[in-house]
């Protein structure tokens, strides 16, 4: 018997090329399984979505989640935090946004990601001298991995000694998003609690210590400034901290990992960028496109029925997005399946739309162009020792565990 | 396919003129050569500058953020054209198909783009207007010389007139620290355009940021000392406002003047047209080789009735001169509709102001998301039970909704549950729009009825 389309959706044996399924899935637009979520899987029917007022991402919202396979409880069962604003809803959500946005981003930090431009080449000019055997290099675990943590450290200010502490957790969080299937049930993801609790215990102190010494990083400004919102309260700023952390992760390790297959596998694309690395920003784009880090949003709920594509998503019922697949629909984009730099016009999904769409988006992109400009000039003939590599199973935050290449040398 | 018709002709040889080389002008002319015209084109304008930007003129240039001679709209492509600039068109001759320009030449045309645009509306009386530091703002050298007079931090600016533009140039003044006066004859800022409602609230705004804000009030006369520098304005409730700077900011005019006696249905409300751009005579029959796009035309939109829109709007001079142009040369079978949901931006003291749709359609007006008080809100106009109109204080991100709610021509009020929906505002209640028999001098987009051969038009200036 053939598997049902939401089944192929999750199941680890597609996880390194999930686009057939989703071409499948675009013939029904809003697809339903008996009493599973309603998948939306055509790009203009997800940004209309991601743009609909009606829709709301607090799970508080979810009348039931009947059988969905991806869904989580409501945040703070899990921890003892709030829920961050990714899974609040106006107005709270953007109260928040707005007050972290005030250290981030313009009008009233215009310098912020820019200002990280030396501190980031300094990061990868150390993890690519650092790779040692050039014949046999895990991307993933030597670059990819270590490299947006230690950037998060740098941004919320976390002092050089305490940075392997942080790698710790971060790294018991990840693996809790991606639960290895052959475990026993009862420990899987088990360390993630204690991890989290770690983490908001080291990050308390922090802020603590911030308040009495500010620096100008942006923890510090969060923990003292006084905007027209006041000041985010020590809980919300911890959940905001989390939030910086955990959304900012696997998503990076992700969109490098799978940039630098996606380079291997175009190599006439990986020569140009060789040559030229202000190609990396169209380069970036694209890939956000061809190879999206977040390649579902599974936490949306109506607040009303509501009509989408002839069907109706009744009230409370648990939505996904399949960005990854938007950003394939031919009625969108032309040969949407060829890898293509030179596209002009690429208004992808893969950092989302709308008021959640991705806060980290600037630091992400430059991140990721900074890192593939440098890999392309500094690894010498590089090339694939296993395609296609071996994928976490996380069918969400899809990129691959390890890949495995090797060079000639190391250019300086 | 007949590769030598009269249409391949003109695409491969014909002549095209454009008057007006501004934001239409400019992209009208890159899309004929992205369609692959390969002829002759002519780009007439009468300011001496290459096409340049005119919304950062009352914001990045008043605050000394951007240079006014620094705002050339970026080239998309190479043009080839002929450029006549610093020369006006004079007159048109449809029978012989020429443009008479200022310097006597004649230009001949297969087809002609008219995209003159508008200009600014002049205090109507010419001695006061002649004072030094009485300014209007429309062009490149407007913006520089208000700028190098907030620059030179004069004791107080008066703005007469409270539209987008006039209140844009008071959020510039307070930014810099520079006192304001704002006179607006309207019951609050941005009453034409918006309503009352909204109007309430950008009130609010210039007041929190400490504009002297004066409503209802019209600025009779204007005085000037010894050596002609203006020094004071009269009021209608008896006041005086002393003000070394006077900002005239009372709306525009079409430029059609040129066209007066041509026989094209062109007149102080624009130039009507039809659906796919093409210009009236007169007599309400539609020519097939004029073509208006931009401030200037007037159109009749499908989503409002048909009535003839005429809207002051960067976005949608842009989309007009891409349907213009296509439709200039192509066959009358591939010809496109303009049917893009009118939008236009603004930004004032700190806050991010979108509109799509027609608000003015509308009579009444429901807040689904936010709160006028403060935070920002989504504000739906209705008309006769559909959605017409929508605005957004800082809540942009929301309004690619209410467009397509606007395209459905969806009920109104909105019959469901929004996010941040406040318990208070689930009612919808009057717009309060003034009485459209009273123009005020901004709404930016004006509804002007169903005859396309219209040239009646009355406004009346503060007097
Ligand atoms: C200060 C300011 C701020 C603005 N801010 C915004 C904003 O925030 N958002 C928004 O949506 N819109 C804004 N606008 C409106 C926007 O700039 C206009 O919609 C846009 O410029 C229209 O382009 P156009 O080419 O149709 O007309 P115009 O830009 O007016 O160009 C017409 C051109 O034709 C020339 N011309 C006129 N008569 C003749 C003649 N007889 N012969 C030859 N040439 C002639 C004119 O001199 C001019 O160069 C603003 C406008 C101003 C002035
Ligand atoms: C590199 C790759 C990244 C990708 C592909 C990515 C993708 C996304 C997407 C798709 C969303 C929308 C989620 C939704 O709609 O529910 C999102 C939200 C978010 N991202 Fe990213 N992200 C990346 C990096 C980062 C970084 C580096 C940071 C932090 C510095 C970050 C912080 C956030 C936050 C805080 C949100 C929540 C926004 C909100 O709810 O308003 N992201 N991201």
């Amino acid at each position: 018997m053939t598997q049902s389309l939401l089944h192929q959706i999750l199941d680890p044996a597609n996880r390194a090329d999930p686009y057939p399924i989703y071409a499948e899935l675009r013939k029904t637009p809003v697809h339903h399984e008996e009493d599973g979520p309603f998948v939306v899987s055509t790009y203009y029917e997800i940004r209309s979505l991601l743009h609909d007022p009606r829709i709301s991402s607090d799970a508080h919202n979810l009348v039931s989640t009947g059988h969905d396979p991806l869904a989580e409880p409501a945040q703070e069962e899990q921890s003892e935090l709030p829920p961050s604003f990714l899974r609040l809803d106006p107005p709270e959500h953007d109260r928040l946004r707005r007050m972290t946005n005030r250290h981030f981003g313009p009008p009233h930090s215009p310098h912020r990601v820019d200002g990280m431009r030396g501190e980031l080449q300094g990061i990868v000019t150390g993890l690519i001298d650092g790779i040692g055997d050039p014949g046999r290099i895990d991307l993933v675990d030597q670059f990819s991995y270590p490299f947006p943590v230690t950037v998060i450290c740098r941004l919320l200010g976390v002092p050089r000694e305490d940075e392997a502490r942080f790698h710790g957790w971060a790294d018991a969080i990840a693996a809790s998003l991606d639960p290895d299937p052959d475990a026993d049930p009862a420990e899987r993801g088990k360390g993630a609690p204690d991890a989290r609790m770690q983490l908001g215990m080291y990050l308390a102190g922090l802020i603590e210590e911030r308040r009495k010494n500010p620096g100008d990083d942006m923890l510090s400004e969060l923990a003292s400034a006084k905007g027209p919102d006041g000041t985010l309260t020590t809980m919300e700023l911890l959940s905001t901290a989390a939030l910086l952390l955990i959304a900012g992760h696997e998503t990076t390790v992700n969109l490098v990992t799978n940039g630098m297959l996606t380079l291997l596998r175009n190599p006439d694309v990986l020569q140009r960028l060789r040559a030229d690395p202000r190609l990396a920003v169209p380069i970036v784009e694209e890939l956000l496109r061809f190879e999206p880090p977040v390649q579902l949003v599974p936490q949306r709920t109506p607040l009303a029925d509501i009509e989408v594509h002839g069907v109706t998503i009744p009230k409370g019922s648990s939505l996904w997005l399949v960005l990854a697949s938007g950003n394939r629909d031919p009625r969108r984009f032309e040969n949407p399946d060829r890898f293509d730099p030179d596209r002009r016009d690429i208004q992808h999904l893969g950092l989302g739309s709308g008021i959640h769409s991705c806060f980290g988006a600037p630091l992400a992109r430059l991140e990721a162009q900074f890192a593939l400009s440098e890999l392309a000039r500094r690894l010498e003939n590089p090339r694939l020792l296993e395609d296609p590599p071996p994928y976490r199973q996380n069918a969400v935050l899809r990129g691959p565990r390890h890949l495995s290449i090797a060079c000639d040398g190391i250019r300086p | 396919m007949n590769g030598d018709g009269p249409l391949h002709r003109l695409r491969r040889e014909g002549r095209i003129v454009v008057v007006g080389a501004s934001l239409a002008g400019l992209r009208a002319a890159e899309t004929l050569r992205d369609e692959g015209f390969a002829g002759s084109l002519t780009l007439i304008g009468d300011e001496p500058y290459e096409p340049y930007d005119r919304p950062p003129l009352s914001k990045q240039v008043l605050l000394g953020m951007a240079d006014a001679d620094r705002t050339a709209l970026p080239r998309r492509r190479a043009l080839d054209a002929t450029w006549r600039l610093g020369v006006a068109a004079t007159g048109l001759d449809m029978a012989a198909r020429r443009v008479r320009l200022a310097d006597g030449d004649e230009v001949p045309y297969d087809r002609l783009l008219i995209a003159t645009g508008v200009r600014a509306r002049p205090w109507p009386r010419e001695a006061e207007a002649a004072l030094d530091g009485v300014i209007c703002l429309r062009s490149r050298g407007d913006g520089a010389a208000l700028a190098r007079r907030l620059a030179e931090g004069p004791r107080r600016v008066l703005v007469i007139g409270a539209g987008f533009t006039g209140s844009e140039i008071a959020s510039a003044c307070r930014e810099r620290g520079v006192a304001v006066t704002v006179a607006e004859r309207g019951a609050a800022p941005l009453v034409g355009a918006l309503g009352g409602v909204v109007g309430a609230v950008a009130a609010e705004l210039q007041r929190a940021h400490g504009v002297d804000l004066r409503c209802g009030v019209m600025v009779t006369a204007l005085e000037g000392d010894a050596s002609g520098r203006v020094r004071a304005a009269q009021l209608s409730d008896g006041s005086t406002v002393e003000a070394d700077v006077v900002v005239v900011s009372l709306g525009a005019q079409r430029n059609t003047d040129w066209l007066a006696g041509s026989g094209l249905g062109a007149g102080p409300r624009g130039i009507a047209c039809d659906a796919g751009c093409r210009a009236f005579d007169i007599r309400g029959i539609v020519t097939d080789d004029i073509f208006a796009a931009g401030d200037v035309a007037r159109c009749p939109h499908p989503l409002f009735g048909y009535q003839f829109l005429s809207l002051e709007h960067w976005g949608n001079a842009v989309s007009q001169a891409r349907i213009a142009a296509h439709n200039m040369i192509s066959e009358s079978t591939d010809r496109l509709p303009h049917l893009a949901v009118p939008a236009f931006w603004s930004s004032q003291f700190g806050v991010s102001i979108k509109s799509v749709g027609v608000p003015t359609l509308g009579t009444e007006i429901v807040v689904p998301q936010g709160s006028l008080d403060g935070g920002g809100f989504v504000g739906v106009y209705g008309y006769q039970g559909r959605v017409v109109g929508a605005v957004s204080f800082d809540h942009a991100r929301w309004l690619p909704f209410y467009e397509e709610q606007i395209e459905k021509a969806a009920p109104f009020p909105p019959p469901f549950p929004t996010l941040d929906r406040r318990p208070d505002a689930q009612r919808p209640r009057d717009a309060d729009f003034p009485d459209p028999s009273v123009p005020t001098h901004g709404p930016t987009v004006t509804l002007s009825g169903y005859s396309p051969a219209d040239r009646r038009m009355t406004f009346t200036p503060a007097h």
